[in-house]
């Protein structure tokens, strides 16, 4: 039996100075990257897919195949490109993760370039996270210094250049072709897939697109190897994962468990509802991920769990909203973010956004009718998988979900302007 | 229209605008000195490809003027053989480059859902009122006091801020103030307006939005110090202090664990 909580990412967190070089040194930082180095890169990809490590980031795509995607010998520059936009709202555990424990996710960088054969690799982390840059910038110098990054590193003739790079407030950011855009100084706008970064990436070469969490998970997997990894979680979504648990809740913060905990665990071990108010409502991953309700309590947040619940395991940014809260309004503050954060590419998101929140701000106002309703949910019909990329089925998730779960506090609001609908305007069939 | 005087005829706008907007004028960059200058050469020597220094320039060109000004622009230009117009076109995409002039300290209060529903909102509002003039509420994106003078201030409401366990949160110049309240945050900004500079729960002693943007432009001599400022509060640690104190762990690694044998070739 695994214990409920299992600090692997975050077991240095307690520690002093955790941030420094040599704190992580003593904690057997580094010892996996000497290891990688003495084997072929093909074995540490394997390793991966044999982990069952999917990705962090929130569509969970297992990491060791992306890695088998890059062609090898191709003679192109490959590259390793680090997604640190963390901004999915909820979501906040790779920016503690980086401030707290840096050289880990430099180690995983390292090992991953090298599995990969890529020399250079960018951090790409969101601007307006200055002391976790300071930080990252930091790990790094002491990494070159160390002979951890540079030329012909621990002697292994691998080379690998490592910049930290900081954006400037763009939520589209996190998807990673508009990632690549915005790293290569333009507009942040998502690219038509295919070719996929694993052919045409960074600069129109192979590139590996990896968020913080699972290339920090990448040294413990060489060292515990991938069974052990295997021994927490479940089946198909293995490892452990950081859940960070934000709200009404007594005790918020970031607790790392095995994949597949359900939130009736976690409110346990977060004390609880603040203030003994009942729960509402609860986002499994971020407000790109549909909400869940009181009746969710024992879904597994895994993968397939939160799948197969109606919802998506995302960023398992767990945001739970107590009675107080009203789910319109909540629907309607999350749509306002999704539309100042609609890059404006394609017409479904930029307009469509633009619309629900129109509808959603008069509904809130009082001034909405039943039939608003009706056309909220057109909208996002005219926004899901006809967009350009996830912000847009993102954007619908909230609307639909809280819709379904919670129409009549929708209809409530629109009580009392019923009545004009079903008049017909004077003169109207004259 | 072959000749300036008959555009300028043709013009509803008075003669000395007309012209501003005709003529090609290359902006005065003399703002940015050698040393800002071979920071942005600096910058651009990191990456395999120089466009990819456009966004650090930017914040550096922010470090200098509080904005990104048409000079500021046209400096990132010059530098990247780019048009100002595909300067502008990315300058103009990203929350954080400001056109026009902020205060010392930027105010980035989180008006996400989350933060909101804790307080966020009504901090926002209290902010707003206080730093307003003449009975109205400062706008976003406005500034209190003359821009760069001591002790004014931008506001702005901000998207998740990615701190949601601490919330409702505020920024200044970027650094965090975790678990505010109105009364909280209305101290603390009129504190940054009598010159003082209180301490963030996580982050680095406070300077000012230009010394800011200096630093995300990767720039950070002289500063060391600033890396010990305080990055885990209670909550960061709240997991890993249960498992400490009750006992739990991850299960145990093996002595010596193997790499898989090498994948044979397809």
């Amino acid at each position: 039996m695994v214990d409920q909580l299992t600090p692997v990412l975050t077991k240095r967190w307690l520690s002093p100075r955790s941030w420094t070089l040599k704190t992580y040194e003593q904690l057997e930082g580094y010892t996996a990257l000497r290891k990688a180095l003495a084997a072929h890169p093909d074995q540490i990809i394997q390793q991966c897919k044999d982990s069952g490590l999917r990705g962090r980031g929130g569509a969970g795509f297992p990491t060791g195949m992306k890695w088998g995607f890059i062609p090898q010998g191709d003679g192109k520059p490959h590259y390793l490109v680090i997604n640190a936009d963390e901004g999915e709202p909820g979501t906040c555990k790779d920016i503690p993760l980086m401030m707290a424990d840096p050289h880990s996710l430099i180690e995983g960088i390292i090992i991953t370039s090298y599995a990969i054969r890529a020399n250079f690799a960018a951090i790409y982390v969101r601007g307006e996270v200055l002391h976790c840059i300071r930080r990252l910038n930091a790990a790094v110098k002491e990494a070159y210094a160390a002979g951890y990054l540079g030329k012909d590193i621990l002697g292994s003739g691998f080379d690998l250049d490592v910049v930290v790079h900081a954006g400037a407030g763009a939520y589209i950011c996190g998807e990673e072709t508009a990632l690549l855009d915005s790293l290569e100084g333009r507009r942040g706008q998502p690219r038509l897939k295919p070719p996929f970064p694993a052919t045409a990436g960074l600069y129109a070469s192979p590139t590996v697109v990896n968020n913080v969490e699972t290339i920090a998970s990448v040294p413990y997997i060489v060292n515990g190897g991938a069974d052990w990894f295997r021994t927490m979680g479940r089946e198909r979504s293995p490892g452990p994962k950081i859940y960070s648990i934000s709200g009404h809740v007594e005790k918020p913060g970031q607790y790392e468990a095995p994949m597949g905990t359900t939130l009736r665990q976690l409110l346990e071990l977060a004390g609880g509802m603040k203030d003994g108010i009942p729960l509402k409502f609860w986002t499994p991953g971020g407000s790109s991920t549909p909400l869940f309700t009181a009746e969710h309590l024992d879904v597994p947040l895994d993968f397939e769990g939160a799948a197969e619940a109606g919802s998506m395991l995302g960023t398992t940014a767990v945001q739970v909203f107590n009675e107080t809260v009203s789910v319109p309004w909540a629907v309607m503050k999350w749509t306002e973010f999704y539309k100042h954060e609609s890059c404006g590419k394609c017409t479904p998101c930029r307009e469509g956004t633009y619309w629900l929140v129109q509808i959603l701000q008069r509904m809130v106002r009082g001034e909405g009718t039943p039939s608003d309703i009706d056309t909220l949910l057109d909208v996002c019909d005219n926004i899901l998988g006809r967009s350009f990329c996830a912000l847009g089925d993102g954007a619908v998730s909230p609307i639909t979900s809280g819709i379904k779960y919670f129409k009549d506090e929708f209809l409530a609001l629109c009580d009392q302007n019923a009545k004009y609908e079903a008049t017909e305007l004077a003169g109207a069939s004259a | 229209m072959s000749t300036s005087e008959e555009v300028y005829a043709a013009s509803p706008l008075d003669p000395v605008e007309t012209q501003r907007l005709v003529q090609e004028t290359p902006a005065d960059t003399s703002v940015f000195d050698e040393l800002t200058e071979q920071r942005a050469r600096e910058i651009i020597a990191r990456y395999p490809v120089p466009r990819s220094a456009l966004l650090p320039m930017l914040h550096l060109v922010q470090s200098v003027e509080g904005h990104v000004s048409q000079a500021g622009i046209a400096f990132c230009a010059d530098l990247l053989d780019l048009t100002a117009a595909e300067v502008s076109a990315v300058a103009t995409f990203y929350t954080m480059y400001k056109r026009r002039p902020c205060g010392e300290h930027l105010v980035s209060v989180c008006t996400n859902t989350l933060c909101a529903a804790l307080g966020g909102d009504a901090i926002y509002a209290k902010l707003r009122e206080h730093l307003g003039s003449d009975g109205k509420p400062l706008g976003h994106e406005e500034t209190s006091g003359e821009p760069g003078a001591p002790g004014s201030i931008t506001l702005e409401h901000a998207e998740c801020l990615a701190a949601c366990d601490l919330g409702p949160v505020l920024q200044v110049n970027y650094e965090f103030f975790d678990n505010q309240t109105p009364e909280k945050a209305l101290e603390l900004v009129k504190a940054l307006q009598a010159g003082e500079k209180p301490n963030p729960t996580r982050g680095a002693p406070l300077t000012d939005f230009r010394q800011a943007e200096l630093q995300l432009a990767g720039f950070f001599e002289g500063r060391e110090a600033d890396l010990d400022g305080p990055s885990a509060a209670p909550e960061t640690v709240r997991g890993a202090r249960i498992a400490a104190e009750r006992g739990w762990t991850a299960p145990a690694m093996p002595d010596h664990a193997e790499f898989p044998p090498l994948p044979e070739k397809k």
